[in-house]
């Protein structure tokens, strides 16, 4: 009660900080108010082109999934969800039906765990499957909603159906993910690194997601080197994928190179979950309060803006902001507690138990460490 | 050496020191609409509105950059506004029982949110006959982005509330009636009746205070008449409320603010002296000072609360005196027990060693909380068993 009075206050004296100003009328009319995508860029010029024919033809399932499955891989891309909601209104006839074509109910699922989702997306992705037993693109969806969702004997039943269906790498990075978390780390990553050695014609998304699973892997057994050659090598691949550069910060925050962080996001700060490591590095770097402010305000803003909305998606990097930067331990286990019921993911349970021990409520970290010894022994 | 040493300081400056603002976020779709409604008028109601649309949203739904350079200027703004408000006005209806309201787009200014520069978009709707709801119909965007959201805050007779508008939630009815003022305030009496009753710091103060009220004879022995008592009484409820009366309202209005640690911590120590003073006299005949002394920091204990529960703007006074009225009525039915309780059992054995053995055990308690609320600890398993 105290303790969210005061961060009450704390908010409102952030917000009040970084609430734009009363509206105003541009000095010039020269002035650029708002950089947008340009015109002349050919995957705005593909996209512009399919969503006009099927303006023309809305009904067309095979033009509507091509232009979702398009949205949602500029989504991925440029780690900006506004292109999913452009996903889902291609796909608008069939959006609110029960039971819409497998390739449709597919692309909805993937949309629908986009948004956390999970129990939907799984629905759906149980009937695709029950129409398609070999659709590889549906299991390995699924065996990832179910690792992120905690549920490791049905993703490893979900990665075994993908051997016959799909490339080994796919397969071995597949069953990796789960035994990263299920005491089985070790075995997987040798599995997976010689695997990996093996397939150096597989697709470069697919390299890239192995590495990244390998360089983490690496960086919690305190192999610091192995895994800075292995996040090196992912960047060479992939040197904009978000949900890298967060790892191999995350790394290197760990390891006090808090320099290489604030360099290597510096033009990543659309992304809040980069932003938030940036503001991270810029507390480990001594003169730097000025910069650390701006952001920690600007993190605070857009975190009020999807309490706004209603959007939880970003729970766990707020539990973080709350604990690391705004020092608010018991606001931070109350996100990270949230957070927990929705995904169980390594970082979910890290900033868990993190956020319990500043809190110095040992008995609200009950529930991860006996989720974590029942993961260990199923994996054994 | 030197020039090198500079060197060095000066590129690490420039990658350093010249670290860019964030940049606008990438985040989901909305826009930002706002409500005022005036008072109802003979025969019509008034709102003011204002709409935040974001210019990328627009500029994907009707083209704003029209040179496609993907840099998109105020005149490349202004030359669409009337676009901007037709499209707008098209997707959005207000209306009550006798009928739609008129809406008369006004001017349109540039505001920044966090993910980039909006389209500020002033608006009167004039709405047919006296009425109590108001239904909204927001059809914004839905059709290219169904994960848009209309953020509406509306504000009517100085209460304010907000609803989100998404394709299942497109049309969505508020009341406009005046806010139930009477039950406004019961609920702040109750708030504040609930939080003496279950605030032990401020009772166990409260009841230290009171405890020697019953032993006024010479050398602390029983009092001679429940009339003396009484006034004893009064004179230390009085000053604690006044005390606490005004850092409440001080607090409660942010003219004061304290860390509230310190505050809790100042509260468990006070309660520890109130106490201790049952044993070894500290503050003598002079029980009221102290009384109103720690009421002070009471009051601010009191404010955390009210502040938490949130102070209705246009209703802020009666809240606020409907809080305070709470804590009084509660702390006067403890008294009203207290007193007669006490005044019987004045010359018991029982009583006299509930004055110093019983102001020992909650100087202790208060002791454990203060350790407890200044080091910032959780030693409750100490305070179960005490």
């Amino acid at each position: 009660m105290k303790a969210s009075h005061y961060l009450g206050a704390v908010a409102a004296a952030l917000l009040a900080a970084t609430a734009p100003a009363a509206p105003y009328i541009p000095a010039s009319g020269q002035q650029v108010i708002e950089t947008l995508p340009r015109r002349g860029d050919p995957v705005q010029q593909e996209l512009r082109r399919l969503r006009s024919q099927l303006n023309a033809a809305p009904a067309d399932i095979v033009l509507a999934t091509t232009l979702a499955r398009r949205y949602i891989e500029l989504a991925r891309n440029e780690t900006d969800p506004r292109y999913l909601g452009y996903a889902q209104a291609a796909l608008a006839p069939w959006w609110s039906q029960p039971a819409p074509p497998a390739e449709v109910r597919l692309l909805r699922a993937t949309l629908l765990q986009s948004t956390h989702h999970f129990d939907a997306a799984l629905s759906d992705l149980e009937a695709v499957l029950a129409a398609q037993p070999n659709n590889a693109q549906a299991w390995l969806t699924r065996a990832t909603v179910q690792t992120v969702r905690g549920d490791y004997s049905g993703a490893t039943a979900s990665c075994a159906r993908l051997s016959n269906l799909s490339n080994e790498l796919v397969t071995i990075t597949c069953i990796a993910n789960v035994g990263a978390v299920t005491g089985r780390a070790l075995r997987s990553e040798q599995l997976l690194e010689l695997t990996l050695q093996r397939s150096s014609n597989a697709p470069e998304d697919m390299r890239t997601w192995a590495l990244t699973l390998l360089a983490e892997m690496a960086a919690r057994r305190g192999e610091a080197a192995l895994a800075e050659a292995r996040f090196r090598q992912a960047l060479a691949l992939a040197p904009r994928d978000s949900y890298l550069l967060g790892a191999y910060a995350d790394f290197l925050l760990d390891q006090r190179r808090a320099a290489d962080v604030a360099s290597m996001l510096q033009d990543q700060t659309r992304i809040d979950a980069l932003l938030l490591r940036r503001a991270l590095a810029l507390q480990q770097m001594p003169g730097r309060e000025q910069a650390l402010a701006g952001d920690v305000a600007e993190l605070a803003a857009r975190f009020q803006a999807a309490l706004l909305r209603g959007d939880t998606v970003h729970q766990r990097e707020q539990a973080r902001f709350e604990l690391y930067l705004r020092h608010d331990a018991r606001a931070a286990l109350e996100l990270a507690r949230r957070n927990w019921a929705v995904q169980k993911e390594p970082a979910d349970a890290r900033i868990y138990l993190e956020a319990a021990a500043q809190a110095r409520d040992i008995a609200a970290a009950r529930p991860v460490l006996d989720w974590q010894a029942n993961a260990q022994k199923a994996g054994t | 050496m030197m020039n090198r040493l500079i060197l060095r300081a000066l590129l690490a400056c420039t990658l350093l020191c010249g670290a860019a603002l964030p940049a606008h976020a990438h985040k989901p779709s909305d826009s930002y609409l706002s409500l005022t409604v005036g008072d109802a008028g003979k025969d019509s109601h008034q709102i003011e509105g204002q709409w935040d649309i974001a210019l990328r949203d627009l500029d994907f739904a009707i083209g704003l950059d029209q040179d496609g350079d993907g840099r998109l200027t105020w005149d490349e703004i202004r030359a669409r506004h009337g676009a901007i408000a037709a499209y707008a006005r098209e997707r959005l209806t207000l209306s009550v029982k006798a009928g739609d309201c008129s809406i008369t787009p006004g001017e349109q200014l540039i505001d920044n949110h966090t993910d980039g520069a909006y389209t500020v978009l002033r608006f009167h709707a004039a709405c047919p006959g006296g009425t109590d709801a108001l239904t909204i119909h927001y059809r914004l965007f839905a059709d290219i982005d169904p994960q848009h959201k209309g953020l509406l805050r509306i504000s009517h007779g100085g209460q304010s509330s907000t609803a989100i508008f998404d394709p299942q939630h497109a049309r969505q009815t508020l009341s406009l009636s005046a806010p139930d003022r009477f039950g406004q305030f019961r609920d702040y009496v109750r708030n504040g009746v609930w939080h003496i009753w279950i605030g032990y710091d401020h009772i166990l103060f409260l009841l230290s205070l009171l405890l020697p009220a019953v032993m006024l004879g010479a050398r602390g022995a029983p009092s001679e008449s429940l009339k003396a008592s009484f006034l004893d009484v009064l004179k230390v409820v009085t000053a604690f409320t006044l005390a606490h009366s005004l850092t409440l309202t001080l607090a409660s209005l942010s003219l004061v603010s304290l860390p509230s640690r310190w505050v809790e911590s100042a509260i468990a120590a006070s309660v520890v002296l109130a106490a201790l003073n049952n044993v070894w006299p500290l503050f003598r005949g002079k029980r009221p000072v102290a009384a109103f002394a720690f009421g002070l920091i009471h009051g601010f204990g009191f404010a955390s609360v009210l502040i938490d529960l949130g102070l209705p703007q246009g209703a802020l006074a009666l809240s606020l005196f409907g809080f305070n009225l709470g804590v009084e009525i509660g702390q006067l039915c403890i008294v009203a027990l207290f007193l007669p309780l006490a005044y019987a059992l004045r010359g018991t054995w029982l009583y006299r060693q509930l004055l110093t053995g019983g102001s020992m055990v909650i100087a202790l308690v208060a002791m454990v909380w203060l350790v407890e609320r200044s080091l910032d600890l959780k030693l409750t398993e100490i305070t179960a068993v005490l």
